[in-house]
């Protein structure tokens, strides 16, 4: 068990770390998706199976698509129309 | 000391390790960054590391999930109040995502840039009140480096 | 060199900070709660409430009124970025329709969303799960087929009067108490058999209206960031 828990804190760290420092904000977008599941993932370590749920519904699932379609919206979603990529 | 509260010992460090690390990569995301959706995202950042610290807070070793199907506890549970109410900041976090990121869409719509200094920069041009001007290093001004620059072309 | 101050003073900044987070972290001494509210909750929840999850048992009968306020949030939340992006342009955002896979796949997958998020928010009260978690579910089943096919936007009066009744229904279970001599949102009609699908007295159906509330609630707001203009 800490075994899962040392190994999802280390992705979850490092995925962080994507979601601060990588160039493409759109990576940066999955990289969140990426802490929420490793974090959803420790709550079930940590016997909280109700916050696991909603950790993996809402933070990996609804969040990071409310993310994606504001980066479209925006038109920072590689190959938008009028898009520039997603640099920043 | 057993080993089972070693074992306990050396897991509470790990996580109040993540939980820290998140808050710290979610303020520097916040502070440092100058675009606006990945303050959005320090913003995500900070409040899973603080969701984190809460329900560690509330864990026993050796104890159930606060689930008792079986009708009756046999043994402890892990604190189910945190649980609670990191349930509830979760859903209320969602709905902080969203009113950020449609601020994000009309701040897009109305100065077409993304870039939180130049947004300030346009508002006080626009509305000439120098308090909302950054400020910025002599003799730099307003030149951006050309890589933030790229959004503005549409 | 000047653009690096910023980054560079954040860094001591927070250098600092994780300092001072580890040192109050380390008076806490981990799997010890700190408090015994948890553990006499756990203990007179079953008997109390006949909810065999305690954290719904929490959530709905022990602090209810702070459930109808994160609703309440949470509506106030979603109407704000309503307001906010209803005067922004449609701009770009319709994109062309998905592709053959996703068009199958999410007419496939609708059903099943849909019993598998039902399921979740009417065994709120035995396993985990409850109304938020499958409010969620429930408002992607709705949302998948809108990224399939852009064409067919979601009926957003249709979501606003279930999010309406819905939310309507929480506040009326709960005032019901009031006729019994009891407080705002005390647990009615008993607690029945604790691990029937039909027991812990009117939990479910609160459960029932947040997941209601909160998947209608999520699918408007997912379908207005998206950008669709809808049917108002």
């Amino acid at each position: 068990m800490i075994e899962l828990a040392l190994i999802s804190v280390l992705v979850m760290i490092g995925a962080a770390l994507a979601v601060v420092f990588v160039r493409g904000l759109m990576a940066a977008v999955a990289a969140a998706a990426v802490v929420s599941l490793a974090l959803s993932v420790l709550f079930a370590v940590l016997r909280a199976p109700d916050v696991a749920l909603a950790e993996a519904a809402v933070g990996a699932g609804l969040s990071g698509v409310l993310l994606a379609l504001t980066l479209r919206r925006v038109g920072l979603w590689p190959g938008s129309p009028s898009g520039d990529g997603d640099r920043e | 000391m057993t080993d089972a509260m070693l074992l306990a010992e050396a897991l509470g460090d790990v996580l109040y390790t993540g939980a820290i690390g998140l808050i710290l990569l979610g303020l520097y995301a916040m502070v440092v960054p100058r675009h606006l959706v990945r303050i959005v995202l320090g913003l995500l950042l900070v409040q899973s590391g603080v969701n984190l610290f809460l329900v560690a807070v509330g864990y026993r070793p050796e104890a159930a999930a606060p689930i008792l199907l079986g009708g009756q506890a046999i043994g402890p549970v892990v604190d189910p109040l945190p649980q609670a109410l990191v349930l509830t900041a979760i859903v209320i976090g969602v709905g902080v995502l969203a009113l950020a990121l449609a601020l994000v869409v009309r701040v897009k719509d109305v100065h077409g840039t993304l870039d939180s200094r130049e947004v300030a920069e346009r508002m006080a041009a626009e509305t000439g009140d120098s308090r909302l001007m950054p400020e910025t290093a002599p003799g730099r001004g307003a030149a951006v480096p050309a890589r933030e620059m790229l959004e503005d072309r549409s | 060199m000047k653009g690096y101050g910023r980054a560079v003073a954040a860094t001591i900044f927070l250098i600092g900070l994780g300092t001072l987070l580890a040192a109050l972290f380390a008076a806490l001494p981990f799997g010890q709660a700190p408090m015994q509210v948890g553990q006499a909750t756990a203990v007179v929840a079953l008997p109390e409430t006949g909810a065999t999850n305690i954290v719904s048992a929490i959530l709905l009968a022990y602090r209810g009124l702070d459930t109808l306020g994160e609703v309440t949030i949470l509506f106030v939340a979603a109407t704000a970025a309503g307001m906010v992006l209803s005067g922004a342009g449609r701009g770009e955002a319709q994109g062309a329709p998905a592709g053959f896979i996703l068009r199958v796949a999410s007419g496939l997958l609708f059903p099943f969303l849909l019993a598998l998020g039902a399921f979740i928010v009417v065994h709120g009260h035995l396993t985990p799960g409850g109304g938020f978690q499958g409010g969620a579910i429930l408002a992607a089943a709705f949302f998948i087929p809108l990224l399939a096919n852009p064409a067919s936007p979601l009926n957003h009066t249709v979501a606003m009067v279930i999010e309406g009744v819905s939310g309507a229904a929480f506040i009326a279970i709960g005032a019901a108490a009031l006729f019994g001599g009891e407080a705002f949102l005390t647990p009615l009609f008993g607690t029945g058999t604790p691990g029937e699908l039909f027991s812990a007295g009117s939990l479910p159906l609160l459960y029932l209206a947040v997941g209601l509330k909160v998947g209608s609630e999520l699918a408007g707001l997912m379908a207005r960031v998206a950008g669709e203009g809808g049917r108002a």
